[in-house]
């Protein structure tokens, strides 16, 4: 049954403007069930027949929405998180890209002992093949499956995906989890629950230089992991020091190399490619053995 | 972004942390005249974004005003190579001239965003004025860290922690503390991701003092911290950077011959480490962002042909929401409107409508070469790039 996106998800939309509307209706039309949007001041108008709400509260009680996608502009994108988070909102996904990273610490505070699950900033969303997504990813390249997929990237996520569509493995979930220092969902934390979930069989860790995720995650899998993971790590060419678009992909005080982060994987018996059109080809090879 | 040190203690200076008394000079004369002002002995000191300047050169005692002088001749207009500058060095166009400090003893003092506990970090030694990365990986006993609960900021009582392990005692310790909480209240209000002060000093008057100051800015928080523009030196920065950051696009300079051009930086990231893979090596980082419009293609196009290493160009273009026929009609009229474009064209979409955008790029009447897959179109840049095969 997926992680995180499953079939009783009803989606409210924080941030209805242009951008909002727009993946609104892409969300609507591969089966999301999107049933309301918040424009604080606007309550009782409709938009794309979706009611709307003052606020998240609100929304929640009349609709029954247990979770949340925010297009919110970054200097107010962590002011709609908190008032998702304090809704109690099961899932949150944030869109939003430049949000001050002294806003998300604030945010990933308050996650803390919350019943939120919040996915990004800086990310393109979350999809469950065959049941809707919530975020920006194109639904052609997805096909229900059997691999669960982890990603800080956007394109890169797409990239792998359309491989293993290509190979004849399809997705489970596949969840962009955000190229920012600061994000809700870690590789190490969407690895866990892709492991407790009946219908994954394996999966796909897409990181990149940066930070310490990846030996993080590593860490999990060769203590808890279950299920066969493949991993390509984005950045082995990149320079210290100089930042590769992503506010987290940064090699600083020497940490955070592509080559650390492919032996911690290999060391806890992850298959990782190295070419980046391999992902696909690779997963198939361990999947039949 | 990166600001100078005489920058960054003018910060300092206004949130009640003791910096020596300076001041910023163009013109080698002004160190003469803060001299006789103010009384040396003075320390002349190399302003770049970067440091390590002290072994390489560019930090100088001078007890008298003939060698200030001297110092300031010599350190202005030099090429400062430091382990952070790269091996190209940078040209110093300013320095600072500051009151030499009485020191005691050198400590290192640095607040960062720590990604792992997802919280601000103080990192504080003993050992000062040497890189804290060497202390760290040869001494990690020497190294104090204390984490900062966001809800309730930097408590006093951390900061006497933090002092009573660097050792401090009096007026050096009452110092220290109120220097931790007021670079923590700098650290919030200015919107830092990183600030460091190495060596934060003792003097033998027992006072504590910021001798050296780094501060960096999180570009996210530019909306808010709206006076940092004047801060920015963009002739520390790489021209074609700069150039690119006017039109939104994520461009860095690298060594190599195959120019890039992608949409998404993890896609670029990738695409970069399967062109060395290939046998080449990338001339730059270019994300071009999530819309990939005409107007983004024709800009980021003119950037990769002012950089006289390129050899080849490759556009690997993976379409979601953006449509590959839209992005190929832009890479179209962007060739035709920049026109004579000579080197050779890699041209790879995949995703939504990949087809249909194919099919404009091979009726363009351009000479393009199109590639099947990630795999194939690296591969052909690479060669063409390093003049293999006739691709
Ligand atoms: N105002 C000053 N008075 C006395 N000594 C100084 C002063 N400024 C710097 N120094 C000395 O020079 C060294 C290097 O200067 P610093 O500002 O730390 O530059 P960098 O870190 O780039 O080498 C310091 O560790 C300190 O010993
Ligand atoms: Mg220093």
């Amino acid at each position: 049954m997926a992680i995180l996106l499953k079939e009783h998800t009803k989606v409210m939309v924080q941030g209805l403007g242009k951008e909002g509307q727009f993946h609104a209706e892409k969300m609507l039309e591969c089966g999301t069930k999107v049933v309301a949007g918040i424009r604080p001041g606007k309550a009782g108008q409709d938009v794309l027949g979706i009611p709307c709400f003052n606020t998240v509260a609100d929304a929640k009680a009349a609709t029954g929405a247990n979770a949340s996608i925010i297009f919110v502009p970054s200097p107010f994108a962590a002011d709609a998180v908190m008032e998702a988070i304090d809704a109690e909102l099961e899932l949150v996904v944030l869109i939003t890209e430049g949000i001050p990273t002294l806003d998300m610490v604030k945010v990933k505070n308050k996650l803390k002992n919350s019943k939120t699950n919040l996915i990004g900033p800086n990310c393109p969303g979350i999809i469950t093949p065959g049941v809707g997504k919530m975020g920006i990813l194109p639904v052609s390249i997805f096909m229900p499956g059997k691999c669960g997929v982890i990603s800080r990237s956007g394109t890169l996520t797409y990239e792998v995906a359309a491989q293993l569509t290509a190979v004849g493995i399809g997705q489970s979930t596949c969840i962009g989890i955000g190229g920012d220092p600061v994000i809700g969902t870690s590789h190490r934390d969407a690895l866990e629950m892709f492991n407790n979930d009946p219908d994954t069989d394996m999966v796909a860790l897409i990181g990149e230089i940066g930070g310490t995720d990846e030996e993080i995650a590593a860490e999990y899998i060769k203590n808890h992991m279950t299920k066969p993971v493949v991993a390509f790590i984005a950045g082995s060419t990149a320079p210290k020091g100089k930042r590769m678009g992503h506010a987290g992909a940064i090699i600083a005080g020497g940490k955070g190399t592509a080559a650390e982060k492919k032996e911690a994987l290999r060391a806890a018996g992850v298959a990782v490619a190295d070419s980046p059109a391999d992902v696909g080809v690779t997963a198939k090879r361990i999947l039949e053995g | 972004m990166k600001i100078h040190e005489y920058q960054a203690k003018e910060i300092f200076a206004k949130y009640g942390i003791p910096v020596p008394e300076g001041q910023m000079v163009t013109e080698v004369g002004d160190v003469r005249r803060f001299f006789e002002e103010k009384g040396g002995p003075v320390v002349v000191k190399a302003q770049i974004h970067a440091g390590g300047r002290g072994k390489g050169g560019g930090v100088k005692f001078t007890p008298t005003v003939e060698e200030a002088e001297q110092a300031a001749k010599d350190i202005m207009g030099m090429t400062l190579i430091t382990h952070q500058t790269g091996p190209e060095g940078k040209l110093v166009q300013r320095l600072l001239v500051e009151k030499a400090a009485n020191i005691d003893r050198e400590m290192y003092l640095g607040f960062v965003m720590d990604r792992e506990t997802s919280r601000v970090a103080i990192i504080a030694s003993t050992e000062g004025g040497v890189e804290i990365e060497k202390v760290a990986a040869e001494t990690p006993e020497k190294i104090i860290k204390i984490w900062i609960d966001p809800a309730v900021g930097l408590m006093p009582f951390q900061a006497r922690e933090v002092c009573f392990k660097l050792g401090l005692e009096g007026t050096a310790f009452k110092g220290g503390v109120k220097m931790l909480q007021n670079l923590y209240r700098m650290f919030v209000e200015e919107d830092a991701s990183m600030a460091e002060i190495n060596p934060m000093i003792v003097t033998k008057e027992g006072e504590a003092m910021a001798l050296d100051a780094k501060v960096n800015f999180d570009d996210n928080a530019a909306f808010r911290q709206k006076h940092h523009v004047e801060l920015r030196d963009i002739s520390e920065e790489d021209p074609l950077e700069v150039e690119a950051s006017k039109f939104d696009l994520n461009y860095i300079k690298l060594d190599g011959k195959v120019g890039c051009m992608v949409n998404g930086a993890g896609l670029a990231m990738a695409t970069m480490d399967l062109i060395k893979q290939c046998g080449s090596e990338p001339a730059n980082f270019l994300d071009v962002g999530g819309s990939a419009s005409a107007e983004g293609v024709e800009n980021a196009f003119r950037i990769l042909m002012s950089d006289k290493d390129v050899k080849c160009v490759l556009i690997n273009i993976f379409g979601g929401i953006v449509r590959c026929d839209k992005v190929a009609n832009g890479v179209v009229e962007a060739i035709r409107n920049i026109g004579n474009v000579e080197v050779p064209i890699v041209v790879r979409l995949e995703g939504t409508n990949a087809k249909e955008g194919l099919e404009i790029i091979n009726n363009s009447g351009l000479n393009f070469h199109t590639a099947q897959g990630f795999a194939d179109a690296a591969k052909k840049a690479a060669d063409l790039a390093e003049g293999i095969g006739g691709a």
